[in-house]
């Protein structure tokens, strides 16, 4: 079990996985429940449970996880739709890449929560609000990341196909692209986390509705077990997300996983 | 009939940060006859492998010219195959796709492509294997591969940077023999660079010897030994007197490229 980079067998793998999540919740417990931290700053597991299942039977609080969750999504995916293949001309063709590269470098750096005043001032508390927040926090992330993941595709592989005659479109589709896709998915499964923190923010400042303004409205009646609840929620959500999205990855690309 | 001429080919690699300028090869001229086997032979570092890729063009001369057929070469294109040294078969692709790279750049249709892989994968032996990824194969196995790949476009020409370099002993013996049978049917035109000294006589009807850096042709020693050979030629005084002989001219350029490492 200590032996370096020696690998543990999937049993052994999933028990120690779950032994965490069990020592997480003792300590928590012990903490809470033994008295140690007054529940006015943290509420202890089983109140935190009971508040989460008042949440969803008197609250309606699926819907703000469902509201949550389609702003992530949503922004996440009209992110994906424009910065993709911008990353991937900009990695296939150095001239795009130096013509934006320097602007996204830049823009990458401006906090989308910083945006959230402006964005209000602009499209309001509504959706259009919700979704640019995270089109902002994730669009030039994925760009730049594209971007490098193309532009160090292998070299020896473009030589090959030019051998075998294929020419510009040829090399940035079935070579460049194909090759990068694994990686690109990979990309995505890392913003999309990111994504998470920027539509709380979001949902924290003039919001009606979601995850966050839950967490939010929790804070003024000092209900701790709430927000804590919400917060567990996210949680879950981005763990259940990224499972998915590695055993689509697995799918797509097997030769990626070979060994 | 000339294949390929290549005429006057020199490369200069320019400095780095200052530095003096590298002359990779001297001018090199060579007629290559239609179903030449040619092996170029050299120690490493003389540029062999610069001239195969200014053939294939993927890179450029600084002075001279390819013609093949009569025609400029001045860009890569499918009708000069190449296989390279390093492992380049396209990871995503299984073996029959890989084989079919070239061919659906061109757009044969689906059913002829079928064929044609067919063809190769038998021909190279890889029949069970057609839905195999690459990282499922030995390196032998990807190296035949490559070679059917390029086979398959029906280039006018075969190119080939060092195959078998990255094989073992046994592995590459057999490749050898495995090419030798596909050009002994086929005819093809070869070029082939290595460093070996065994395999440029075996397989080659002309060896090209190549000096040290800065390269150029030091001679050109025609092998003449009958076809099809079979491994057990490698043993005879025939070619051993070949082998002698190659070995006296390529040593004192091994010797010189060491130096010229100092």
């Amino acid at each position: 079990m200590f032996e370096p980079l020696q690998p543990v067998s999937p049993g052994r793998r999933t028990v120690l996985g779950i032994l965490f999540f069990v020592l997480f919740f003792a300590v928590w417990g012990g903490i809470t429940l033994g008295g140690i931290v007054p529940p006015l700053f943290l509420a202890d597991p089983l109140k935190a449970l009971q508040s989460g299942i008042t949440l969803f039977t008197e609250h309606g609080f699926i819907v703000d996880v469902g509201l949550t969750i389609w702003r992530v999504v949503g922004g996440f995916i009209i992110a994906a739709i424009f910065a993709v293949p911008l990353g991937i001309l900009m990695g296939a063709f150095k001239g795009v890449e130096a013509f934006f590269e320097p602007f996204v470098s830049f823009a990458r750096y401006l906090p989308a929560s910083a945006f959230i005043p402006l964005l209000i001032l602009w499209a309001g508390i509504g959706e259009t609000q919700k979704l640019s927040v995270i089109i902002i926090g994730s669009v030039f992330q994925i760009i730049l990341m594209v971007a490098v993941t193309v532009g160090g595709s292998r070299l020896d592989l473009v030589e090959a196909s030019k051998t075998l005659g294929a020419r510009r479109s040829g090399i940035v589709l079935r070579v460049l692209l194909p090759g990068a896709a694994p990686q690109i998915a990979e990309i995505l499964r890392l913003v999309l986390g990111w994504a998470w923190t920027y539509v709380i923010v979001a949902e924290l400042i003039g919001a009606q509705s979601g995850i966050g303004h839950m967490i939010m409205d929790s804070q003024r009646l000092l209900d701790t077990g709430q927000m804590i609840f919400g917060i567990f929620i996210i949680g879950l959500i981005g763990l259940i997300s990224d499972f998915l999205f590695k055993k689509a990855n697995q799918r797509l690309f097997p030769w990626y996983f070979i060994k | 009939m000339t294949k390929l001429r290549i005429d006057n080919v020199s490369r200069v690699f320019p400095g780095v940060r200052g530095s003096e300028p590298t002359r990779a090869l001297e001018p090199v001229s060579l007629d290559v006859a239609d179903n030449d086997f040619i092996t170029i032979l050299g120690p490493s570092g003389c540029g062999k492998s610069t001239l195969l890729r200014i053939v294939a063009g993927l890179d450029q001369p600084t002075t001279g010219s390819v013609l093949l057929e009569g025609q400029p070469v001045s860009q890569p294109g499918p009708d000069r195959g190449m296989v390279f040294q390093s492992y380049t078969l396209f990871p995503w692709l299984t073996v029959r796709e890989n084989i079919c790279f070239g061919l659906r750049e061109k757009k044969v249709p689906d059913a002829e492509q079928r064929e044609i892989s067919d063809r190769f994968i038998e021909q190279v032996g890889l029949r069970g294997f057609e839905n195999h990824y690459p990282k499922q194969l030995s390196g032998g196995m990807q190296q035949r591969t490559a070679l059917a790949r390029a086979l398959a476009n029906d280039p006018k020409i075969l190119l080939l940077d060092e195959p078998f370099g990255a094989l073992d002993n046994q592995t590459r013996a057999l490749m050898q023999e495995l090419l030798l049978g596909i050009w002994e049917a086929s005819r093809k035109t070869v070029l082939f660079v290595t460093h070996d000294i065994d395999e440029a006589i075996f397989m080659a009807n002309r060896v090209l010897v190549m000096t040290a850096r800065p390269g150029r042709v030091k001679c050109d020693i025609t092998i003449d030994l009958p076809h099809p050979r079979h491994y057990t030629m490698k043993t005879t005084p025939e070619f051993a007197a070949y082998k002698a002989r190659l070995t006296e001219e390529i040593r004192v350029e091994s010797i010189r490229a060491a130096e010229l490492e100092h």
